[in-house]
């Protein structure tokens, strides 16, 4: 399963970053949302994929006897999923927000902070 | 640490922080007291004199004050201090003379309405100027050093709404902290190549640093920290440019402090980097060079605080040179004019100021007849202007003296340097009575208006200054056995003693002085005409470092303007594109650089047909986002793959990463639909087939740069001490059965409330974003009526 | 959305998936859940309720403002971490005590109290941002 994993995390990788390139901010932000699963998935994977029973320790005793999957990726991963989700909250608002305002969600239409005209600064002191 | 010994160590700290303290204060007693408050803020340096004082006598013993702590163990830095002949000459001058400077520019500033924040600048400079001169660690004395060129950088362009003063400011900013930085390069090699990280390990150091592979290195890295801040030709430039200054600056850093920093550190330095072939060329070449084209330019200025500029950078010509003959006599030489020239200079300019206040003109052709009107001032002029020009008994004479006595060998080598020696003195006798004598005597030009001689705290400071040049003289034995002779000692590196008198002997010394200022009387009287001559010249040369300078920062804008250009191109697309490039570089070239490659593993065998399903469904969901035509099959998609993501998890063992990604998926999904459906955009791809084909093939790549590295990691024996630990003491010391969840809230809980911290201020900036909207609109609305 | 059996039955849902939330952060520390599942949990009931039913009521059925709660939360963390301080160890030091309440031996920790205090951040932050776009959405 670790091997299959991994391929179906290549390919992750390679939409979120298919998207991520895109011009348009929904396609980025879809890009984004990919990203981060690929990133929890690759952590996942990190920690080896031995068992498939879960991290608890049975109710009668005090210690794990049975092999059980790795817990600490798991705590990783948790962790950040949900700070995930809250980016890509901010992200999404912030798309949008910028959508409301400037009429475009084609990048190359957003340059507010960096405009397109801009000539040389002043050379004086 | 040594341990404290005596009251100056004791208060050491005390006396560092005075000036600090009172700048703090400074901007809130003003506000109060008006200009009246120097009365107080001149307590603070004098009180700092008066602790520097205390430490004479032992000083003078030959006892070395250390004190300090360590400030940054791991890299072996201290923030210590050390007092010793040189260093506590130094801290005198800058709290003695800063004493009289604050006063001076309490009467000066009188009515200007930032005087506030120009006594803060000053105290802050003074604070920042002692601790260069007492620090004993390299890097602290660094740190003072830096902070002397962003201080001075405030003073100098104290009067900002003019061009001029903010042209003087950024110039000597980036001259003297640029040097800054060479001199950082150097300590750090110091530290490096011989371990040294003390001026005092320096000093016990013995030929350490001559004798290091790097000596050549270090020595010019140094050089180049001490030339810029001693303003060397042809770093000199911002040095005239300064007097863009309020005058009490120009007195204050262009006698006994800022420009005497890089002099300081080649004295400090001269025991461990001095006396080698190289040494004693370079900085008597760069020194005479300095002294005589400094002169020059002097006797050619005629706005007198310009000439006094020129003779700062002159004297600190003859300094380098003198310092760099390396010889004891010369070192002593060097000394007794440093101490000098910090009095005569630091009273000449205060005395400019004075006629600038009194006359309302600094042009030394429209100024005349000022001794009947402005008394006092004059006689501070003529005494500083005496001791200036080497005449007895002041301690002008005292040092030249020696200058002569350390240069009479007959040699090339010295008479080379003798020579430049006497041309330069007798350029500065000129323009020390250009400035002192002129001014005040002849007839009264038609120009001038109700002279007047300027309060109490005007011609306090350079008549104390003046007639202490006498005093000094005349008890001079006192004078050498408190103050030269430590000092000396201390820059020689072996006990020096100093028996000069005022009282002339008749020999080749005095000689050389009466030739000097006999070839001096003469400039003085020609000095008009020489001024034109050298202007014409100059005229002719039609380009200096000056405007070297202006062409060096224009383009470096034009530079730095096209790299912008270049890498800014203000395309998201290209940023993104540009991180991709690099980030399967980074990977896929480790990879093959290091030769890591995976092995090729074989098919697996072990999937359940419920794995494929899901694996199936999860690239199912992908392929539909990247095809998706319209907004909702692609967040549906979307949903399909996180919700596939989830069931992963599910059948690896991990429920609270499922029911997790599960909950997440959800509300991606809810708010996702909420935005989107309010907003009129297309989720299909607009790119043409010629972007798609390059972003697709750079996508495919980065796929399996991220799989090879996924392979090789899984290839590789996995180190469980970790994730046993947490399922060995999960019950027995949280007493958790879920030990995903004991990690989370127990043991790593401090990184949990780092990130529920971050969930939190997330949420605060969305809602923020949210509510700004409205506020934007509404602005809009109102500026749109307002058009129609 | 104009569903009327959603209108309907989302109080009940709601209050159900809430109940439910509590019991999931209440278990988590031996059986699978915890404060963020549990968190994510009440906050999409929320979210549905307010896409059943508007913003207004759910503002109303949850008393306090969802920032205060999250805010709330970080407090209660911040303070279940002192509590090891207090027993003279670490900041978040996990402390236990077992009181017997009505025969049955309780586990109560300051663990628990940073478990409760990890809900209520995830439950006020993911609610606000969730009700913030849906009065966006509305006009």
């Amino acid at each position: 399963m670790e091997l299959a994993l991994t391929f179906a995390t290549a390919v992750l990788y390679s939409i979120a970053f298919y998207l991520l390139m895109s011009k348009h901010i929904i396609r980025m932000l879809l890009g984004v949302v990919i990203l981060s699963n690929a990133v929890n998935l690759s952590i996942f994977i990190n920690g080896r994929l031995t068992t498939i029973a879960p991290p608890l320790i049975p109710s009668d005793l005090s210690v794990p006897v049975d092999p059980i999957s790795n817990p600490l990726p798991q705590a990783l991963v948790l962790t950040a999923i949900v700070i995930a989700f809250s980016f890509f909250a901010f992200l999404l608002v912030l798309s949008y927000r910028a959508y409301q305002d400037l009429n475009t969600d084609d990048t190359d239409e957003m340059r507010v902070a960096e405009p397109k005209e801009e000539g040389l600064p002043p050379l004086g002191y | 640490m040594d341990e404290l010994t005596g009251f100056v160590t004791e208060f050491g700290y005390v006396a560092l922080g005075l000036p600090f303290v009172a700048a703090v204060l400074a901007p809130l007693l003003t506000r109060v007291l008006k200009s009246h408050s120097t009365w107080i803020l001149a307590l603070a340096p004098l009180a700092a004199f008066l602790i520097f004082l205390q430490g004479v006598f032992e000083v003078a013993d030959g006892t070395v004050h250390r004190w300090g702590f360590s400030w940054i163990p791991s890299f072996d830095i201290a923030f210590s201090f050390r007092l010793d002949g040189l260093s506590l000459v130094f801290a005198l001058l800058v709290t003695g003379i800063g004493t009289l400077i604050i006063l001076y520019a309490g009467g000066y500033m009188k009515g200007h309405r930032d005087q506030g924040s120009f006594y803060t600048f000053m105290l802050l400079f003074m604070g920042a100027m002692l601790g260069l001169v007492i620090a004993d660690d390299l890097i602290t004395m660094f740190i003072f050093w830096e902070l002397t060129s962003i201080t001075s950088f405030l003073l100098i362009g104290f009067d900002h709404t003019r061009e001029k003063a903010r042209r003087g400011a950024i110039q000597a900013l980036v001259i003297t902290g640029g040097g800054g930085l060479i001199l950082l390069a150097g300590v750090i090699a110091i530290r490096e190549f011989t371990g040294l990280n003390s001026l005092t390990a320096i000093l016990e150091s013995g030929d350490a640093l001559r004798d290091s592979p790097y000596y050549a290195m270090i020595l010019i890295l140094i050089l180049g920290g001490a030339f810029t801040k001693s303003a060397q030709m042809p770093f000199h430039v911002w040095l005239p440019n300064a007097m863009e200054a309020p005058t009490p600056v120009s007195a204050y850093l262009h006698s006994a402090t800022m420009v005497k920093a890089g002099v300081y550190l080649l004295l400090r330095m001269h025991p461990a980097l001095g006396d080698t072939t190289l040494w004693m060329t370079i900085l008597p070449a760069f020194g005479a060079v300095t002294l005589v084209v400094g002169a020059l330019l002097a006797v050619r200025a005629s706005d007198i605080k310009i000439t006094l500029a020129y003779t700062t950078v002159a004297s600190l010509g003859l300094l380098v040179m003198l310092i760099g003959v390396s010889s004891e006599t010369a070192i002593v030489g060097a000394t007794l004019y440093l101490i000098a020239h910090a009095f005569f200079k630091a009273g000449l300019f205060m005395v400019a100021g004075s006629v600038d206040h009194g006359a309302h003109t600094r042009e030394i052709d429209r100024l005349g007849g000022l001794g009947r009107h402005m008394p006092l001032t004059f006689l501070a002029a003529i005494l500083c202007a005496l001791s200036m020009g080497g005449v007895t008994p002041f301690i002008g004479f005292l040092a030249k003296e020696e200058i002569y006595h350390a240069l009479e060998y007959p040699t090339a080598y010295h008479i080379a340097i003798l020579v430049a020696a006497i041309a330069g003195n007798a350029l500065m006798f000129a323009a020390a009575f250009i400035v002192g004598l002129q001014p005040f005597v002849g007839p009264k030009p038609a120009g001038i208006e109700h002279p007047h001689e300027g309060g109490l705290r005007i011609w306090f400071g350079p008549l104390v200054l003046g007639v202490m040049s006498c005093v000094a003289a005349l008890y001079y034995g006192l004078y050498h056995e408190l103050f030269s002779s430590p000092m000396a000692s201390a820059a020689y590196g072996e006990p020096v003693a100093i028996d000069i008198g005022w009282i002339p002997h008749l020999n080749l010394a005095f000689a050389l002085s009466c030739l000097t200022a006999l070839l001096g009387i003469g400039l003085y009287i020609v000095s008009p005409r020489l001024r034109s001559g050298i202007a014409s010249s100059l005229d002719a040369i039609g380009w200096g470092p000056d405007r070297g300078f202006d062409q060096l920062m224009r383009g470096l804008v034009r530079f730095s303007f096209k790299v912008t250009g270049i890498v800014q191109s203000g395309r998201l697309d290209y940023y993104m594109t540009t991180t991709v490039v690099a980030v399967v570089a980074a990977m896929l070239g480790s990879m093959w650089w290091a030769g890591a490659f995976p092995t090729v593993p074989a098919y697996p065998t072990n999937i359940h047909f419920h794995e494929y399903i899901v694996l199936g469904l999860l690239l199912v969901g992908l392929g539909a986002v990247v095809v998706a035509k319209n907004r909702l099959t692609a967040i549906v998609s979307l949903g399909i793959q996180g919700f596939a993501t989830a069931l992963i998890f599910l059948l690896q063992g991990a429920p609270d990463l499922a029911y997790t990604q599960f909950m997440v998926e959800t509300l991606s999904v809810v708010i996702l639909a909420l935005v989107m459906t309010k907003l009129k955009l297309s989720p299909s791809d607009h790119r043409p087939l010629r972007e798609k084909l390059p972003d697709a093939t750079l996508a495919v790549l980065v796929g399996l740069a991220f799989g090879l590295f996924l392979l090789t990691v899984v290839q590789r024996p996995f180190d469980d001490t970790l994730s046993q630990f947490f399922e060995r003491y999960s019950y027995a010391i949280a007493h958790g059965k879920n030990i995903v969840n004991v990690i989370l809230v127990d043991f790593r809980s401090i990184d949990t409330m780092g990130e529920i911290g971050v969930v939190m201020v997330t949420g605060l900036a969305i809602l923020a974003l949210i509510r700004i909207r409205i506020a934007g609109s509404g602005r809009r609305e109102v500026k749109s009526l307002e058009q129609s | 959305m104009n569903s009327l059996i959603l209108r309907f039955a989302a109080p009940y849902l709601t209050a159900l998936m809430a109940l439910f939330s509590v019991f999931v952060l209440l278990r988590g520390h031996n059986e699978p859940g915890g404060g963020f599942i549990g968190g994510l949990i009440a906050s999409s009931a929320f979210a549905i309720y307010g896409i059943a039913s508007g913003v207004a009521p759910v503002r109303r059925a949850m008393v306090f403002h969802p920032v205060s709660i999250a805010g709330a939360g970080l407090f209660l963390a911040v303070i279940s971490g002192l509590g090891g301080i207090a027993v003279g160890e670490e900041f978040l030091y996990g402390v236990w005590w077992f009181p017997t309440f009505m025969g049955t031996e309780l586990h109560l920790s300051s663990i628990l109290f940073f478990d409760i205090g990890v809900y209520l951040v995830v439950v006020g932050t993911i609610t606000s941002i969730a009700l913030g776009l849906e009065e966006k959405g509305r006009n």
